[in-house]
């Protein structure tokens, strides 16, 4: 048995730390906790709650079926908690379905035409890549929380107010 | 995130308008200690058993060795990283991205209201080329300066031997994500990697990777929490992923962040397990500004205009996420480079 406990997070078991100012505003540190966000969205709702410049970081609520995304450029994805399934299919023609010059996921009304390429079962801490060329769909039996690594696109939510410290 | 120290997109900004320095000198082992005495222009560098002493004209600073030699390793493992590493409240380094000032007392209030700061400016790979000898030579054997202090030996005493292979470590860059063919390979018990004291609790499973006939090479995935329990260093980002500039740099975290890093842009930070308590003070004086408490799950914008120092017990994993874009210098420049990323 370790002497140590590691502390790991999930969207129905989690401790929120804060910002106490001394002289300076909470705001200005952007505090939120992705468990929480999680928690707190729509299944897929894309959160962003980091942004630098056009780059941003997203939370999801896995839960149930995704929709169908795309991307002009690779992704990254991370199960933060519960069991999340990635299925991945090869565009036979990519460009055709986001304009190659985009930045950030797209939601597919259909999938398109393309090639099964597998799919990935992530547990807490793994990290899949989501590649550029590919559509992806997530699905989870119950509730998860998803760590995206992407750029600002039409499917970020922003809602900076409601999931910041103030 | 490490910045290389031969990054230099444009003319290097130079705010103070000051001349670069040309002197730098490497002086024999002293007799009594064993280690070498350094000079880089007006500033000069020893140590003793206990401490390292900097004099410059008109003024001198000690600091415990063991500070410095952790906060020396940073700067020289991060090429002097993004903005300003200070080595505590009275020395350090600021990164112009090709050259780079040294200074004393430059970031303190005391020395600003009595007018005694002293600052130099270098080109980046000659004072780096000093610190890397400084750093060689002054770590002794078996003392790791990227090392917790409960998983190391003392740095005290006279010199005895050294550590190259720990003070020579090569950061790790994956080019698009750890494990994917021909990128940085994932970390295992026989690459010498084992897991940390602290993390023995955490799960070494593998993704599920089920890829159809010719799709091994993208159909990919690897257990980041982990890759990070067995990470040989403490506050060391290491890129694990890459989207265009934006780079995922996780890293694990024991007793307290080894410099005072005041960052030109923002810098976000996302609490993957346990804690850290990071203290914020203003950037340019030093005065306190606040203590965020960063529990898993968290996630927190370091403002450009602050300085932060965390405190980890509990060894923990917090992901450091950087935007490397060459234009943000420019940016930094221009004043267009906001001081938070996000107002509501």
């Amino acid at each position: 048995m370790s002497e140590y406990t590691t502390v790991f997070g999930a969207i129905d078991a989690y401790a929120k730390g804060g910002v106490s100012v001394i002289a300076d505003s909470p705001k200005n540190y952007l505090f939120s906790n992705m468990f929480e966000v999680a928690a707190t969205s729509r299944p897929y709702e894309r959160v962003v709650v980091a942004k630098n410049f056009e780059y941003v970081i997203e939370v999801a609520r896995a839960d149930g079926e995704s929709p169908w995304y795309s991307c002009a450029h690779d992704e990254f994805a991370v199960c933060l908690d519960h069991e999340v399934e990635v299925h991945l299919v090869k565009l036979d023609d990519p460009d055709s379905v986001v304009d190659p010059e985009s930045e950030g996921a797209r939601e597919l009304p259909d999938l398109p035409a393309g090639r099964k390429m597998g799919r990935i079962v992530l547990r807490r801490g793994h990290m899949a890549l989501l590649p550029v060329g590919a559509a992806y769909r997530f699905a989870a039996s119950r509730p998860a929380t998803l760590m995206i690594q992407t750029i600002d696109g039409p499917v970020s939510v922003h809602k900076w107010a409601s999931i910041c410290q103030s | 995130m490490a910045m290389s120290e031969d990054v230099a997109p444009t003319r290097p900004a130079n705010p103070r308008g000051l001349p670069l320095q040309s002197g730098f000198a490497v002086e024999p082992a002293d007799n009594r200690t064993g280690y070498r005495t350094f000079r880089a222009g007006s500033f000069g560098f020893r140590r003793d058993g206990y401490f390292a002493h900097i004099t410059w004209p008109n003024g001198r600073h000690q600091l415990a060795v063991d500070v410095f030699l952790r906060a020396l390793m940073r700067d020289v493992a991060w090429g002097f990283f993004y903005g300003t590493v200070n080595f505590d409240t009275v020395f350090g380094t600021t990164n112009y991205y090709g050259e780079v000032e040294m200074f004393a007392g430059a970031t303190n209030e005391s020395f600003i209201k009595a007018g005694t700061a002293f600052i130099e400016r270098f080109k980046s790979d000659e004072l780096m080329r000093i610190f890397k000898e400084m750093i060689g030579d002054w770590t002794n054997q078996g003392y790791d300066p990227f090392a917790a202090p409960m998983e190391t030996g003392a740095p005290w005493g006279s010199k005895n031997g050294d550590n190259d292979s720990a003070v020579g470590r090569k950061r790790v860059t994956a080019k698009r994500m750890v494990g994917l063919p021909g990128d940085t390979p994932v970390r295992t018990d026989a690459s010498g990697y084992p897991v940390n004291r602290m993390f023995a609790d955490v799960t070494q499973d593998t993704p599920e990777v089920h890829a159809e006939p010719g799709f091994e090479h993208e159909v990919s995935a690897f257990n980041l929490f982990a890759y990070l329990s067995r990470s040989d260093v403490t506050w060391n980002p290491s890129v694990c992923s890459v989207v265009k500039e934006s780079l995922f740099c996780p890293t694990s975290e024991e007793f307290i962040l080894p410099v005072e890093h005041g960052n030109d842009r923002p810098e976000w930070f996302v609490q993957l397990s346990d804690e850290i308590i990071w203290t914020t003070k203003d950037r340019d004086t030093g005065a306190f500004r606040a203590q965020v408490v960063c529990k898993a799950g968290d996630v927190c914008v370091m403002p450009a205009d602050v300085r932060h120092q965390g405190f980890s017990d509990k060894r923990s994993m917090l992901l450091v996420w950087e935007n490397g874009s060459p234009k943000i210098p420019a940016l930094i420049r221009e004043g267009k480079a906001p001081n938070v990323p996000v107002t509501f």
